[in-house]
């Protein structure tokens, strides 16, 4: 027998690389059929996205709320529930966290608002698609649904809000809130443009990696994920992981909100309903809801999400073009999954033994 | 607006006329959900297939104004905004079949791509104005006040759909493919016994239900609110599939839960014309906020719902 640990880990990459491979072909094809040439596109794709130090520094501002928002679907999907209220929690984020430092102002020191307003985030975000895992757990209720109407309830509240009750009058025609008091915003890494956002995206798909991969809890999680009746039968409590690791997601999603408010906006409004949360979703299915992979992928998607502005000037392609590329790519990813085992190259060979009978024979009573 | 005119008594007046209007789309993504649902799977891409429905049927409008006059264009674009979410269909036919690749997936895949479809041809459109599907006036022959008037002018894509609803009942409850759509939905294994391609009937269930989608999206752009924009769906093809689990797969229920979902999306505006303007937004989020409630209250964890397709959610 061929002890090969090797190809089986590679089959993963191989696949993957290759539905992004294939992804780029179709894109390609479509753009020589919308009359740009193929290679100008992924040249300038490439260009817009990590071409120069500073889009490089663009392209991980734009993938820090990615990665944020991109566990809000992949911590749930361990426990085998697809939840899709990414926009939704990253919206209330938002809002608390301006809550909570408009509140403060600046009678305390900024470190400490700035710490309470992420909390305030978290706890927003987190309750937001913890009540769609109670429902879930409690009452049955199909969680890719109830995320998804949350989602539309929370950027309704988003609306309300800052169109009434927390409007800064003076902001006519984008209603936001009052604006964060400077010293209270996220400031930038030394030396660059990108703000503290990244490394809350990095530490948290850290955390959300050892959390699931090394710990107890996380092997609770996935043999819930795996049979929940298996599950039930060993004693877990299926209910209470399903409540906490989507409080943990909307956790994610809440503190993008609260790092797009405070290091970006400065003020909630309707900028925040800004489309991370359906590029987190795609990030978080396209890396397989690897935590890891999430964060490398979240750049590479914000490297394409970034380029749309360079494929309408240099290309004349309408900006949705970079909407048409994550969805090819997105499909393309979701049918590599069909091929695991179909490569004969990957296949475990045979152990060399003479066939038995029994098989057979039961085969022809059946 | 009618309603400033008339004061209070317009507010019952414009809700009727807007659950007419608002509940024409919702009938007819519901519809094609019900159906494809029926047959056990999901597709949440309506959303996508609804916004290219719209563009295709607007743009198609203004690009045979001249050739087809502007009283046939409408129509040949509500048979190309079916024709496109076909197409849609077929993808998302095939590929939510392979092995190990989840439905519900592929639909937010779809979302995305259809969105950008649409999008990314729709942009010369956004500007132009295309000819309009024309209205029934049902009031026309008398005196009454422009107000009435403009409020039961009834589209022929409503009448439509109010008609496919009934018809939809009779097939899937009367008919030898009716039966097998229910077959393969509730129990694939005893469709798979009787002879019936799984593969087949899912593919043809999603196809059509996507070319009523796609007709639900010329209604938006031809019909009310009768323009090409971006925003013009603002996820009426998703809630499409909560009220479908709202009419509990049923096709006459789906066009009273239309009905309810058109004429909630008319509150708000309606009461904002007579002065209330405080929680308008909130008023917007009523159709959702509803959905979910009425799931917490009819859903169970120990119990399934009554008229689920066997099949739906599970890898069958």
């Amino acid at each position: 027998m061929r002890d090969t640990p090797w190809l089986r880990k590679s089959e993963p990459l191989v696949i993957s690389a290759g539905a992004i491979a294939v992804a780029l072909a179709l894109f390609g094809l479509f753009c020589a059929i919308a009359g740009a040439n193929p290679f100008g596109v992924y040249g300038s794709i490439y260009t817009a996205a990590f071409g120069s130090s500073s889009r490089i520094q663009g392209t991980l501002i734009l993938a820090s709320p990615l990665m944020l928002s991109a566990l809000c679907t992949a911590l749930p999907a361990r426990l085998g529930l697809v939840i899709i209220g990414n926009e939704g929690a990253l919206v209330v984020g938002g809002v608390g966290a301006v809550a909570m430092g408009l509140s403060l102002g600046t009678s305390l020191p900024p470190l400490l608002v700035q710490t309470l307003m992420a909390i305030a985030g978290m706890v927003a975000g987190g309750v937001w698609i913890g009540i769609v895992g109670a429902l879930r757990h409690y009452r049955a209720v199909n969680e890719t649904i109830s995320s998804l109407l949350m989602n539309y309830i929370a950027i309704a509240l988003l609306n309300h809000l800052v169109g009434g009750p927390m409007r800064d009058p003076s902001s006519l025609n984008k209603p936001s809130t009052f604006p964060l008091a400077a010293a209270n915003m996220l400031g930038n890494l030394p030396g660059t443009r990108i703000h503290y956002g990244l490394i809350f995206g990095l530490v948290a798909c850290g955390v959300a990696y050892v959390l699931i991969q090394r710990t107890t809890f996380g092997f609770a999680a996935r043999t819930a994920g795996g049979n929940v009746r298996a599950a039930r039968i060993a004693g877990l409590p299926v209910g209470r992981l399903a409540v906490t690791i989507c409080f943990l997601a909307g956790a994610c999603a809440g503190l993008a909100g609260m790092v797009e408010v405070a290091a970006v906006h400065g003020v909630a409004n309707e900028s925040l309903n800004a489309g991370y949360g359906y590029g987190g979703i795609l990030v978080a299915f396209v890396a397989r809801h690897n935590p890891l992979a999430a964060a490398l992928i979240a750049v590479l998607v914000g490297g394409i999400v970034g380029s749309g502005g360079i494929l309408q000037r240099t290309h004349s392609l309408p900006d949705a073009t970079v909407l048409i590329f994550q969805g090819i790519m997105f499909l393309t990813i979701l049918y590599s999954d069909s091929l695991y085992g179909k490569l004969a190259f990957f296949r475990e060979q045979p152990v060399d033994i003479p066939p038995d009978p029994t098989p057979a024979a039961v085969e022809t009573t059946v | 607006m009618a309603s400033e005119a008339l004061g209070w008594l317009g507010v019952p007046l414009a809700i009727a006329a807007g659950t007419m209007r608002g509940g024409t789309p919702f009938l007819f993504v519901s519809l094609g959900e019900c159906l494809t649902e029926k047959s056990g799977k999901i597709n949440l891409g309506l959303e996508g297939t609804l916004l290219t429905g719209a563009m295709s049927a607007y743009a198609v409008s203004y690009l045979t104004r001249d050739s087809l006059g502007p009283m046939l264009a409408p129509f040949a674009g509500v048979l190309v905004a079916g024709l496109a979410g076909m197409v849609l269909g077929f993808i998302h036919g095939w590929l939510c079949q392979q092995p190990r690749v989840n439905d519900v997936a592929v639909g937010i895949a779809m979302i995305i791509f259809g969105s950008g479809v649409a999008f990314f041809f729709g942009k010369p459109f956004i500007q132009p104005s295309a000819p309009l599907l024309p209205t029934i006036d049902l009031l026309a022959w008398t005196d009454l006040p422009e107000q009435f008037q403009s409020a039961v002018k009834i589209s022929p894509l409503f009448v439509l759909g109010v008609a496919i609803a009934p018809l939809m009942t009779w097939f899937f409850r009367s008919t030898r493919w009716g039966l097998f759509i229910r077959a393969v939905g509730d129990s694939p294994d005893a469709a798979l016994a009787m002879g019936v391609s799984i593969f087949k009937v899912r593919m043809l269930s999603i196809v059509a239900g996507s070319f009523l989608a796609g007709i639900g999206g010329a209604s938006l752009s031809l019909y009310y609110p009768g323009v090409w924009t971006e925003l013009v769906s603002s996820g009426q093809g998703l809630m499409a599939v909560a009220l479908v689990i709202f009419a509990r797969w049923q096709p006459m229920q789906c066009l009273w839960a239309s009905l309810l979902f058109g004429g909630a999306q008319a509150l708000g505006p309606a009461l904002q014309s007579v002065g209330i303007t405080q929680g308008y937004y909130l008023f917007n989020a009523a159709p959702y906020v509803l959905t979910l409630v009425i799931m917490v209250i009819t859903c169970s964890p120990t119990r399934t719902m009554t008229g689920v397709p066997g099949a739906l959610g599970s890898d069958r």
